[in-house]
């Protein structure tokens, strides 16, 4: 299914979770903070989160900034 | 808590090694990160964490690039998530020339998280009105900009920086602005508690020494002002006996 990750669309697979995706993009949980449809999803709970056909997820972590 | 005065972002290094290098030159135990969209194409860089000790350094996130109040309030609530401290350096942008803060944006977003158990150190203006009412918002402190964002002008209003620090009651800590090491000298001598800069130092011909040019210009400024310099004349007044001369 379709939902956009980053302002991007991706497809991931029907019945994934939260963490699935990270798996799927190679990303640490430990390393990102996730924000689904506009809501922070603390990292005990990417698991149990389930994806939706158009859901809007956001991947940030910390860069150089001043 | 803190020994160093100087806090240093980590933005606009031409690499990271010279950014590790100039962070450990200035001696800064804070620095300050931003909160971006992690890179999908996996070749692409990695996040600053990789290159900082979370244990030896203080990460103080930012909301940069934030025009309004819920924009920063969302990264804000973002960098707290990344687990490490409720510190926030606060920063709600009115004009994209200038990156002056939008003060009416800036007292919402801080009312809202001070409520939420941040601490917000907020980075305004000169004008005293507005550092009062972020103190009174519940701040932990206040940071005054020196002159614009990366423009390297140094303290163009020591006078009001000077009156934010003698009226409030939390830390005043300069931010932004600060172009070489006389301009943090200056700036520490109108008695403030600290000084942030990333650009003078990321952007100087040669970082690492540039960041120990800042840390003793910090830590002159900061003992000329305790050391309570002498008053300033319009006329001359000499320093060699004026009797005593030959005829």
């Amino acid at each position: 299914m379709d939902v956009v990750i980053n302002g991007e669309h991706k497809r991931v697979a029907l019945g994934a979770s939260l963490l699935d995706v990270l798996s799927q993009l190679e990303l640490d949980p430990r390393a990102v903070v996730v924000e689904h449809n506009r809501r922070i999803v603390r990292r005990p709970a990417l698991g149990e989160v389930t994806v939706n056909e158009g859901d809007a997820i956001e991947l940030v972590h910390f860069v150089g900034g001043g | 808590m803190f020994q160093s005065r100087l806090m240093v972002g980590t933005g606009k290094y031409p690499d990271m090694d010279t950014m590790v290098r100039a962070i450990e030159a200035s001696g800064a135990e804070v620095v300050t990160v931003a909160v971006r969209r992690v890179n999908l194409d996996r070749s692409k860089e990695s996040s600053v964490l990789h290159f900082l000790d979370p244990k030896k350094i203080f990460l103080l996130a930012n909301t940069a690039g934030c025009y309004t109040a819920s924009d920063a309030i969302r990264y804000a609530r973002l960098a707290r998530e990344a687990g490490f401290n409720d510190f926030v350096k606060l920063e709600v942008i009115g004009d994209e020339e200038t990156l002056l803060p939008d003060v009416a944006g800036l007292l919402e977003a801080a009312k809202v998280l001070v409520q939420e158990g941040f601490k917000v150190l907020a980075y305004t203006n000169e004008d005293l009105v507005t550092a009062l009412r972020l103190e009174d918002a519940g701040c932990a402190a206040v940071m005054p900009l020196a002159s614009p964002i990366g423009s390297g002008l140094g303290l163009l209003n020591p006078f009001s920086v000077r009156t934010i620090k003698r009226r409030l009651h939390v830390p005043v800590i300069v931010d932004a602005g600060v172009g070489t090491a006389s301009d943090a000298c200056v700036t520490m001598e109108q008695g403030v508690d600290g000084i942030l800069m990333n650009t003078a130092i990321a952007a100087a011909q040669d970082p690492v020494a540039m960041a120990q040019a800042m840390r003793l210009a910090t830590i002159a400024g900061r003992a000329a002002y305790l050391a309570g310099r002498m008053p300033r004349r319009e006329v001359a007044m000499p320093s060699s006996p004026t009797r005593g001369m030959l005829d």
